[in-house]
């Protein structure tokens, strides 16, 4: 199901895939490895510390620190009718980074290095298919994980 | 364990070169490389291509120029490590001569990037980064670099107006390159005028896409010693890898990788970043060189800003860095540029570099990175 994440996607195929189905769900998951313990996000199958396969979906806050950012105004095939838009990268306070789109509840303006944010699981409403992703949002900012693990 | 010498050095004009196939580019560059050396074409041993495929229309790049350089039955392949295809190409080669395989091999960095339309182009824009977790966020080359330059200016206090002196110092210099694609100088005035890309980059913050090749001639010690009066040599080989994910960088106001290569690059030639006179390093965006002066050990990190500011980095300052006008002003096709990089230095330190020769010119260095700093190979150059 990993075709299912990002705007675009350009890797279908994954071991860690059950990532977009839990984004779905509103639940962002990064990885463990059962030998030794080290996380991941994003997650991983193959351990960095100790070469395992052997992993668990951990679910993490989504909180953190913005690194740095960027407003992309020349954009790539597939993103041209939503130029410009803002981009930034979060250093998530359970360990990690993700890099996201700024989302509404973050005017430009406003847009600090430093400022706290919150990761949140998207899905692209406008589209048929489905397209899960998420985008880096005010602290407190909600999201539905109604749909549940279906 | 023999020297490995530089004795024959070529370039062509980079540009749009809607007038040449890329094996056509390739052998202006191996013909001038050739006529330098003034060797027979039957002492090459082997020819390694940089170049990096994705923008040819011909598959398998390295067959093509080797058959139209005349090289055939010799040994070719190709080396791929993105903008730093060319100096992958050089390392390679220089291996060779040090495991004592090959005595003299020419190395041709070149690239066509104009044969791709502007669709072609942006698609290729979308998949520079980790496709897995990023580019599905709408990715670019220049926005990689762009988030760079926030997170120094943030850190540092580098400001607007000291990228703008990186692009007017080397448009300075590039319009006395009759090789470079740019041969006008820039106003701040231009720059500031000039088109959003990914903030804080304009237009004038950006590289060129380019046609163009360049090739350098290597040799085993006595060969060089042989046929060239002054040769010179690849005294210091650096080369490291860096995350390809930002995800996965713990610092981004540098490459890791840079001072990693720098790092191995001076020991192996036993001197300091004090002692080079000249460099051409890697300014792909003009944060990218303020951050190759810090990296490399120019000056300490985060004083890069003031550093070409200052002018320190103009002939006749602490070191003259891009004074061929660098990626920015001379043009970027990917494949060539770390053979032109080469190529610059070695005429540098023969004393031919013309009204752009820096004085006392004994030791250089280039900087080659590819991607977003994914790959770095720094080359110290030095005569006796």
């Amino acid at each position: 199901m990993f075709k299912w994440f990002g705007r675009v996607n350009y890797t279908p195929y994954t071991k860690v895939s059950d990532f977009a189905r839990h984004l779905k769900n509103g639940r962002l998951m990064g990885s463990r490895c059962r030998h030794c313990g080290a996380t991941s996000f994003p997650p991983k199958a193959d351990c960095d510390a100790c070469m395992s396969g052997d992993f668990e979906f951990v679910e993490v806050s989504g909180a953190g620190t913005l690194v740095t950012f960027t407003k992309i105004v020349a954009a790539p095939t597939g993103f041209e009718d939503v130029a410009p838009y803002n981009i930034g990268v979060l250093d998530l306070a359970d360990g990690g980074r993700a890099l996201a789109w700024l989302g509404e509840t973050v005017p430009e303006a406003d847009i600090a290095i430093g400022m706290e944010l919150q990761l949140v699981p998207r899905i692209l409403e406008e589209l048929e298919e489905i397209k899960v992703y998420y985008t880096l949002e005010r602290p407190g900012t909600t999201w539905s994980t109604a749909a549940a693990d279906a | 364990m023999t020297r490995v010498g530089i004795i024959g050095l070529g370039h062509g004009v980079f540009g749009r070169r809607s007038d040449a196939t890329v094996q056509e580019l390739a052998f202006e560059a191996f013909r001038e490389a050739m006529e330098d050396a003034g060797i027979e074409r039957s002492r090459i041993d082997a020819s390694v291509i940089g170049a990096v495929p994705e923008y040819h229309k011909q598959r398998s790049l390295a067959g093509v120029v080797q058959e139209y350089l005349g090289l055939v039955p010799k040994p070719t392949w190709l080396t791929e490590v993105a903008c730093a295809s060319g100096s992958a190409a050089i390392r390679t080669a220089w291996l060779s001569i040090k495991a004592g395989v090959h005595d003299v091999v020419a190395v041709v960095g070149c690239q066509k990037m104009t044969e791709l339309g502007t669709a072609e182009i942006l698609a290729l824009m979308g998949r520079v980064g980790e496709v897995q977790w990023e580019s599905g966020f709408g990715t670019t080359f220049p926005g990689y670099y762009a988030m760079f330059a926030k997170r120094h200016m943030h850190e540092f206090g580098t400001t607007r107006d000291q990228l703008t002196d990186v692009a007017i110092k080397n448009h300075f210099y590039g319009a006395m390159n009759p090789k470079a694609l740019f041969r006008k100088a820039i106003t701040k005035e231009k720059v500031a005028a000039s088109e959003d890309v990914a903030t804080p980059f304009q237009v004038y913050d950006c590289c060129a896409n380019a046609d163009g090749a360049a090739c350098v001639i290597l040799a085993r010690e006595a060969v060089a010693k042989e046929v060239s009066s002054a040769p010179v040599w690849l005294s210091g080989m650096g080369c490291a890898t860096a995350s390809m994910s930002v995800l996965r960088r713990p610092s981004l106001v540098g490459l890791p990788s840079a001072e990693a290569a720098a790092a191995q690059a001076y020991a192996m030639a036993g001197i300091t970043a004090k002692d080079v006179k000249v460099a051409d390093v890697h300014d792909c965006f003009t944060i990218a060189e303020i951050m190759a002066y810090e990296d490399v050990g120019f000056c300490k990190k985060g004083e890069g800003g003031p550093f070409v500011a200052d002018r320190q980095t103009y002939i006749g300052g602490t070191v003259a860095v891009n004074v061929d006008g660098g990626l920015k002003a001379k043009g970027h096709p990917i494949g060539a540029t770390g053979v032109s990089m080469t190529y610059e230095i070695a005429k540098q330190l023969r004393g031919e570099a013309g009204e752009r020769q820096v004085p006392d010119a004994d030791v250089g260095l280039t900087h080659n990175v590819g991607g977003i700093g994914q790959y770095c190979f720094v080359q110290v150059l030095t005569r006796d």
